[in-house]
């Protein structure tokens, strides 16, 4: 199964070409009476010529070597890997979305602007905030984006003490980052014995200082903050913000909205909650909302109306500036858009219906096999803990790799932090009940392996074109780049 | 009703929920308290059908008029260029668009070693040891490369040419406040970065200079004066360059650059009204572990296969979390993707000889427009595919104009420089035939 691919500069002949250019029309005249020579490269970038069959058949092949939502199973704990339906790639690459330029004259992207003026609409709705600037690009981009927001509404305040955020510590790790990037410190909160944030412990970190709680909810561990407006309220007595992390929305679409909860600030994945492609780590989309406390700082431009025309919106004095070029994976949020008009608002709850279903469903019938740290119902998400493979010498990582063997893509490993040897598994809203079968009964199977034979799995996986690679000498001896 | 999307039947359901052991889906949420429960139907529209959902889009894209449909003069760090069509093709294979983050190295060899050759094709096309697998724009990654150069330098000032894009200048002033850091611009001289400004703003605390290559104004700016400025005060000289220049001018590695960004979006990206795009992020050795985002490096198995991984993922965020220096996580990696492929179908040859096209037709068109009456060249340094001429009339007005007669004419530039007003920046790309530009010239002539 093992089997190396060369790169596509190992493939490279001299004289060979896969492009093709309309031959000049205008008179050329010598490089250097255009540019002074002392300007000008003296060789040419040392790209692989391959001839057009070469290049596709290297990346078919490349394509083949890789395991997409549409190769199968892909159950990554709060990553959201739903089907990306596919009439949303086709309608984002109308040349009427794809062949604008930023800089056009408003009065000839009206039907751009019409979107993006919806799209604002929409997620506010599904939110239950204000307004929605769609500019950052990703999750934490938008929990900077957020977080800087908060900011400028404590410094028009004249309240400059608020330096500390307050951040759960089954957070995703970008919450912490983006804090210390929009200049602040971090304060951990532990959660509780359930699982959830420990509101007495929350009530001794918070004072004068509070700039702000981030918190995910549905929490990482797939549970419900049920003491959300308690949580909410102590934050907000002592002056602070609320955020949200809306990596987790998919359990709440119609379900419950962040702005009914308490929260000031969201930010949502359109490539997760809303059926936008990963593409192998991005683009994603990061659109935040706020209440209207925060309105005024928003990132410029936003999309206005007047009368019946679009038009961006430069007008907003206290903006916290650009956060982006332009406005933001136009592209992206095409796709997201025409999910939002496919679904529906009775599709939309539905999704976090089944999401959610699907989630128990797994849980309640893996429960017995895998130590389970918290028992009450999950959302779209739940957690198993390894501790009981690794008596047998089996780890998590190892029940990870053996997941390989069978065309699945693991669950997320080791997180969030707080359980030992976690599994975070979800299933998401498209998957059938027969994948989900399949999928627990390889899970119980290498449990039984893990017991009766944990060679197997510890040495997985057998079926894949690369073993286990060496990323200890990967990061002491980096090779990054392809040299002859 | 049903929903395509969703495979799950009530009769699976109902096992489910028996599996479960409770009686309906309602039970699931029953942990959500009632007063923050959401009662009543989202007010956001019906669900369309896929012939409903096309129609309509189809409707709102044809509202707006494309670049491809007129002829267009709009660059401003935005350019128009032929796509091969095999980007596309690529790109739409779902094993790569349909794929998380390469947690699982095992089965993300497709995707890991995919942006290995962008990095490969970055590092060689910049004159740089390394380039990170990609960031959200090209102005997103100058502002993580300006905190990269604080953090490194343990400096907290930030000189910027007002040569450099607005908005990159704008997104930069944001992060910069974030982190505690001074911005400050350096004025322009003829459409340059001035160097005599640039050396009295130098102090013990600058980090880093950043120019851009070519500048906001097309200008090619003279890289070796700001790099021994820059190295000769201890900081880091930052480049943010258009990568379709540099098949044809020299790479800022060429002048020592510390740190090259930029956005990829001329290699093979549609415009798409601003994004996506893609930013690069190219480093000298020393900064290699202190680059932000994510970073593919090359290994073995323990057969010696050779293979791909995630490196270095000591600075990042899920490693790292409030002490990380950059909270980036998802980045751009399939249009990274995309523009590998265009670089790679372009080639060593095809490269230079779109460059050149630009060049070439950048020059005949500011032979032939300022030849014009009434026009003048705003600057007089070399170019590559773009060129501010003066008209002396508002070029809001010209380019309403223009727009009759099929035509998207150049880049206001008194929207950011009010002294600027009745100056248009102009992109010429190998898109543009001479038909088209002398067209573009004889509208121009009859309005002035």
């Amino acid at each position: 199964m093992r089997k190396a691919k060369a790169l596509i500069f190992e493939l490279s002949k001299p004289g060979r070409v896969s492009y093709s250019l309309p031959e000049l029309d205008v008179p050329e005249l010598e490089l250097n009476e255009l540019v002074p020579s002392e300007y000008l490269r003296q060789s040419a970038p040392e790209f692989p010529e391959v001839s057009e069959i070469d290049l596709m058949r290297h990346y078919t092949e490349l394509s083949n070597r890789n395991h997409g939502v549409d190769s199968g199973f892909y159950p990554l704990g709060s990553c959201t890997m739903k089907y990306n339906p596919k009439i949303n790639e086709d309608v984002a690459r109308y040349p009427g979305f794809t062949g604008i330029h930023p800089y056009q004259d408003e009065s000839t992207v009206q039907g751009a602007l019409e979107l993006m003026y919806h799209m604002q609409d929409y997620l506010a709705e599904i939110t239950g905030m204000d307004a929605v600037t769609l500019q950052p690009a990703a999750g934490a981009h938008g929990e900077w984006t957020g977080l800087m927001l908060i900011r400028a509404y404590h410094e028009s305040r004249g309240d400059k003490k608020r330096t500390k955020v307050i951040v759960p510590d089954s957070a995703h790790g970008t919450n912490p980052a983006s804090a210390t990037v929009a200049g602040f410190e971090i304060i951990t909160v532990k959660s509780n014995a359930d699982g959830n944030v420990d509101v007495n412990a929350l009530r001794e970190v918070v004072g004068e200082d509070t700039a702000a709680l981030m918190l995910t909810n549905p929490n990482t561990l797939g549970l419900f903050e049920k003491d959300i407006l308690e949580i909410a309220k102590v934050i907000h007595e002592a002056g602070g913000l609320v955020y949200y992390d809306g990596a987790n929305a998919n359990a709440i679409l119609g379900i419950a909205r962040p702005g009914d909860m308490g929260f000031d600030v969201v930010h949502l994945n359109l490539h997760k909650t809303f059926a936008t492609p990963h593409g192998g780590g991005g683009p994603g989309s990061g659109p935040v909302g706020v209440k209207s406390i925060l309105t005024p700082f928003l990132p410029k431009p936003m999309v206005g109306k007047k009368a019946d025309k679009y038009y961006l919106d430069y007008d907003l004095p206290q903006s916290i500036g650009r956060v982006k070029s332009y406005y933001g994976n136009f592209g992206v949020i095409v796709k997201a858009f025409t999910y939002i008009r496919t679904m529906g608002p009775d599709g939309l709850r539905a999704v976090s219906e089944n999401a959610v279903l699907n989630a128990n469903y797994m849980f309640r019938r893996l429960q017995e096999y895998y130590d389970t740290p918290f028992q009450q119902h999950c959302k779209h998400e739940f957690v198993l803990s390894g501790v009981r493979q690794k008596r047998q010498g089996v780890r998590t990582l190892d029940i990870a790799k053996r997941l390989l063997d069978f065309g699945f893509h693991p669950p997320t490993i080791y997180f969030p932090l707080i359980v030992e040897e976690c599994l975070m598994i979800e299933p998401t809203e498209t998957e059938n009940k027969e994948t989900l079968d399949s999928f627990i009964n390889v899970l119980i199977q290498i449990a039984k392996e893990a017991e009766e034979e944990p060679e197997k799995v510890i040495n997985a996986p057998h079926t894949t074109v690369v073993g286990r690679l060496d990323e200890v000498t990967a990061a002491r001896k980096p090779i990054l780049k392809y040299t002859k | 009703m049903k929903f395509r999307y969703i495979p799950n039947t009530v009769e699976d359901q109902k096992e489910m929920l028996t599996a479960i052991g409770v009686d309906s889906v309602e039970e699931l949420f029953a942990d959500i308290p009632g007063a923050v429960r959401f009662k009543g139907e989202l007010n956001i529209p019906k669900a369309l059908s896929e012939h409903e959902i096309t129609t309509y889009m189809t409707g709102l894209a044809k509202r707006n008029i494309t670049i491809n449909d007129y002829s267009n003069y709009l660059g401003a760090g935005v350019y128009q260029h032929l796509i091969p069509s095999v980007v596309n093709h690529v790109i739409s294979r779902s094993e790569f668009y349909t794929a998380y983050t390469p947690y699982q190295p095992e089965i993300s060899q497709g995707e890991l070693q995919g942006i290995f050759e962008f990095q490969s094709l970055i590092a060689e096309l910049t004159g740089m040891e390394a380039a990170n697998s990609s960031m959200y724009d090209g102005a997103t990654s100058l502002a993580e490369a300006a905190a990269m150069a604080a953090a490194s330098t343990n400096r907290s000032k930030i000189l910027v040419s007002k040569a450099v894009h607005p908005e990159t200048r704008a997104v930069l002033k944001t992060y910069a406040k974030g982190q505690h850091l001074e911005v400050e611009e350096i004025e322009i001289n003829n459409g340059q970065t001035d160097l005599e400004l640039l050396k009295k703003s130098f102090t013990e605390d600058v980090a880093t200079v950043i120019v851009q290559y070519p500048n906001f104004f097309g200008i090619v700016e003279d890289l070796a004066a700001v790099s021994e400025l820059a190295h000769g005060n201890k900081s880091l000289f930052i480049v943010s360059a258009n990568p379709m220049a540099l098949p044809v001018l020299k790479a800022p590695g060429e002048y020592n650059a510390d740190v090259v960004v930029g956005d990829n979006q001329p290699m093979g990206i549609p415009v798409s009204f601003g994004g996506p795009h893609v930013g690069f992020f190219a480093a000298n050795s020393k900064l290699v572990r202190k680059m932000p985002g994510r970073i593919v490096g090359q290994t073995s198995d323990d057969e010696g296969t050779r293979g791909f991984v995630l490196t270095l993922q000591a600075r990042e965020q899920h490693i790292r979390r409030e002490k990380a220096s950059s909270n980036i996580c998802s980045n751009q990696a399939l249009i990274a993707l995309a523009s590998a492929v265009y670089m790679n179908t372009m080639g060593k040859e095809g490269i230079v000889e779109v460059a050149k096209q630009n060049l070439q037709k950048a020059h005949y068109a500011f032979k032939v427009l300022t030849a014009i009456k009434g026009v003048e060249p705003l600057f007089t340094g070399p170019f590559f595919n773009e060129f501010a001429i003066k008209v002396g009339k508002p070029i809001k007005e010209i380019n309403e104009q223009l727009l009759k007669a099929n035509i998207i004419g150049g880049y206001d530039l008194s929207k950011d420089y009010p002294s600027l007003e009745g100056a248009m920046l102009i992109a010429v790309t190998e898109a543009k035939t001479k038909e088209q530009i002398d067209e573009f010239a004889a509208r121009l002539e009859g309005l002035l």
